[in-house]
């Protein structure tokens, strides 16, 4: 890619977000707009795979809300994140732990990395 | 009409008001320096000449260098004449991205890509013959029928068949000006525009 255009868009990266990857549990503060009106919604749940790079990369984040597998992807430079918080650190072995899908009670359960 | 002259640089992304993710373009327009003012009196037509892009003096052709000399300017590697332009410039006076404002729509002309010799499917939009199955062989993306029998006998001239594809002059409409760089040169436009990275391309307003 061109550097200037590269340098744009590095402008536009964020910096100020934890250091999460697949495994972790996480709560994304999303801001959302009705109207005039602004408010934060709370989504908390595992990252399952962080994708693409630079100003362009995104994270897929699923729970399980009311016994059905739920799955949600925000870019990761988006202003509209107000905050991530980091819940626990999972330990996995892949960077795609897609398995989850499948999995159903104690089995979906990820192990927490001990330090 | 006003404009500037730049170069494609590539694409990114940006997030607008709404958070949502847009694709852009990032060109490098301008600075243009007027190298010709033609009045309806003296040339016929209203119009502004702007060159643009330096380049040696060993691949300049003495025309050109005088023509520019007019201009105090050496000679720039394009010119393109805006007509029916409403600024007020003088002969040698530089134009940058501070013409553009933010959030207005602007028209950009470029080359597209070359894309060698194509089908009907790609080159024209044909939809090719439809079913894969029920007795056709070979025939997914066949341009059909291309004329009539012994009247008249012939194919008529533009019909569209196969060819060279890309390659020529194609104007993108409406691109809305994300973001204006006025020290580096920039102005980042919404979507796409036709091209390779590095070629030339004329922004219109």
């Amino acid at each position: 890619m061109n550097s200037i255009v590269n340098s744009l868009s590095a402008e536009m990266i964020r910096t100020d977000l934890p250091d999460f990857k697949a495994g972790d549990r996480v709560t994304v503060f999303y801001k959302i707009k009705e109207g005039n009106k602004e408010r934060i919604q709370q989504y908390q749940g595992d990252v399952i795979q962080r994708r693409n790079s630079g100003i362009d990369e995104t994270f897929t984040v699923r729970k399980i809300s009311n016994g059905i597998g739920v799955e949600r992807i925000f870019p990761t430079n988006s202003p509209f994140i107000e905050k991530v918080e980091v819940n626990r650190r999972g330990k996995v072995r892949r960077a795609r732990i897609f398995y989850l899908r499948t999995q159903i009670g104690k089995a979906a359960r990820i192990k927490e990395k001990r330090s | 009409m006003d404009g500037l002259i730049g170069k494609k640089l590539g694409m990114t992304s940006m997030f607008d008001d709404n958070g949502k993710r847009v694709a852009c373009t990032v060109i490098e327009a301008g600075p243009c320096v007027v190298s010709q003012i033609k009045t309806s009196d003296k040339d016929g037509y209203k119009a502004i000449q702007l060159a643009w892009g330096d380049k040696k003096e060993k691949h300049s052709v003495a025309a050109e260098m005088g023509h520019m000399a007019k201009a105090k300017s050496s000679a720039k590697r394009k010119t393109v004449e805006f007509r029916d332009s409403d600024m007020s410039v003088n002969l040698g006076d530089t134009l940058d991205v501070s013409i553009f404002e933010l959030g207005e729509y602007v028209d950009v002309v470029g080359t597209s890509k070359g894309k060698g010799f194509q089908g009907v499917v790609k080159r024209h939009g044909f939809s090719g013959v439809g079913e894969a199955t029920h007795g056709q062989h070979n025939r997914l993306r066949a341009p059909g029928s291309i004329g009539a029998c012994s009247f008249p006998g012939r194919v008529f001239k533009g019909t569209r068949m196969a060819g060279r594809t890309g390659g020529e002059r194609v104007k993108s409409f409406n691109l809305q000006v994300l973001k204006i760089d006025a020290d580096r040169n920039l102005v980042v436009l919404k979507g796409s525009v036709p091209g390779h990275n590095g070629s030339t391309v004329i922004i219109e307003k």
